[in-house]
């Protein structure tokens, strides 16, 4: 790719999604959109990007975007994190809770799935307090064919055994010719929505706990500190942001204190001001 | 140093496992089947055992079956470690006393994984 190429897909990734695409990591670039051009039955990349530049193809754009946007995912990636959600914070969360009104969580930038999935499990683990309050989950990711996959509850060989305890994979799964259907009792734990964390949230509030891990860190400053805002007003008072265990984004918004790996929980009297 | 046995009928697969394995600090030993894993056990009980399935003389789920009745058999971490993918399988290793299971093919990211999960590492 030439550089006014890289800058071409930099640039609609800025404005689409607020991520932050580096122009000298073009091996990158080159890896994550082959696959998109020849989905799209491109002869190579640089057609591509003549045809979505020349014609403005949103379509195409959010293909590149997307792409751009993946990240890695694994199943229970920082098991720590969820052995303490499971031990201390869903339990704490349950004793507070009035009757009718269930937990709520939401999985910001879950990709295939892994993510809200490994959630639903780890509340199935935490005890019938948690369990008789009720659990929401969320699923929301950038790109529609990452929610496809996700909703599918269908994953790979090689991706169940990335994280995944092999007495978790027995529990939840069932063997569907080469690939692993996750129980539907799970899957209907999570619901799924397509939300862009670089426009503006609506409808989004009130969370106890929101995972946005490793998602984050792809965004260019001025997106990171704008979603990062507008998830904090997403919160609940006394409610838990958790972050990738080894992401470090520098400042975080006021009233956010460390309570674990990745974990933040919202001073209550914080939000309250805000 | 902790020791672990590979016990798996291809060379080449004993090869690839030991390359992983001693890069995660064990001393690896090799057996080509069952019984030459249970002589090996009988002179000295190692720390951990990546298990295959299938393999003539004895196979891995009778190894597995016969180690836990020898004097400090109950010791050894056992990893299976086959070509056998169906939940029949992964359930029989588990109620046998496995404490994980890899799928082949594998790589060096799911025996560490997996190795995690066992609390070897």
């Amino acid at each position: 790719m030439k550089p006014d190429e890289i800058e071409f897909v930099a640039e609609v990734c800025r404005a689409a999604a607020g991520i932050r695409v580096d122009p000298d990591k073009i091996y990158l670039v080159e890896s994550r959109l082959a696959p998109v051009a020849r989905r799209e039955g491109f002869g190579s990349i640089r057609e591509m990007l003549i045809s979505a530049r020349q014609r403005k193809e949103e379509k195409l754009l959010w293909s590149v975007v997307e792409a751009m946007a993946q990240g890695e995912t694994c199943f229970l990636r920082d098991p720590q994190m969820f052995d303490q959600l499971r031990e201390e914070v869903l339990p704490q969360l349950a004793v507070r809770r009035q009757p009718g009104h269930p937990i709520r969580i939401w999985s910001a930038g879950c990709a295939s799935g892994q993510e809200p999935y490994s959630v639903a499990m780890t509340v199935e683990a935490s005890g019938a307090g948690v369990l008789a309050c009720g659990v929401d989950i969320l699923g929301t990711d950038l790109s529609e064919r990452a929610l496809e996959k996700a909703q599918a509850g269908l994953f790979t060989q090689f991706e169940v055994q990335r994280g995944l305890p092999i007495q978790l994979l027995a529990r939840h799964f069932e063997k569907r010719d080469e690939l692993w259907a996750l129980s539907p009792r799970l899957r209907a734990m999570v619901r799924w929505r397509r939300v862009n964390l670089n426009a503006e949230l609506r409808g989004l509030a009130d969370f106890d706990i929101i995972l946005c891990r490793n998602v984050l860190k792809a965004m260019t400053a001025e997106a990171r500190e704008r979603a990062l805002g507008q998830l904090v007003q997403a919160m609940a008072p006394g409610g838990y942001l958790v972050l990738g265990a080894e992401e470090a984004l520098g400042d975080l918004p006021e009233g956010l204190a460390a309570a674990g790996p990745g974990l933040h929980r919202l001073d209550p009297a914080a939000r309250a001001a805000a | 140093m902790r020791t672990c046995l590979v016990v798996d009928d291809s060379r080449v697969i004993r090869k690839v496992a030991r390359r992983i394995i001693e890069e995660m600090g064990f001393e690896v030993a090799e057996a080509g089947d069952g019984l030459e894993a249970l002589a090996w056990c009988r002179a000295s009980m190692p720390e951990a055992i990546l298990l295959d399935w299938n393999m003539p003389a004895m196979n891995g789920i009778d190894f597995l079956r016969q180690l836990r009745r020898e004097r400090g058999g109950d010791n050894p971490t056992v990893v299976f470690c086959t070509v056998e993918n169906d939940l029949d399988h992964i359930r029989e290793a588990l109620s046998c006393g496995a404490a994980e299971y890899i799928m082949k093919p594998f790589d060096s990211d799911i025996v560490q994984s997996k190795f995690a999960q066992a609390k070897l590492l």
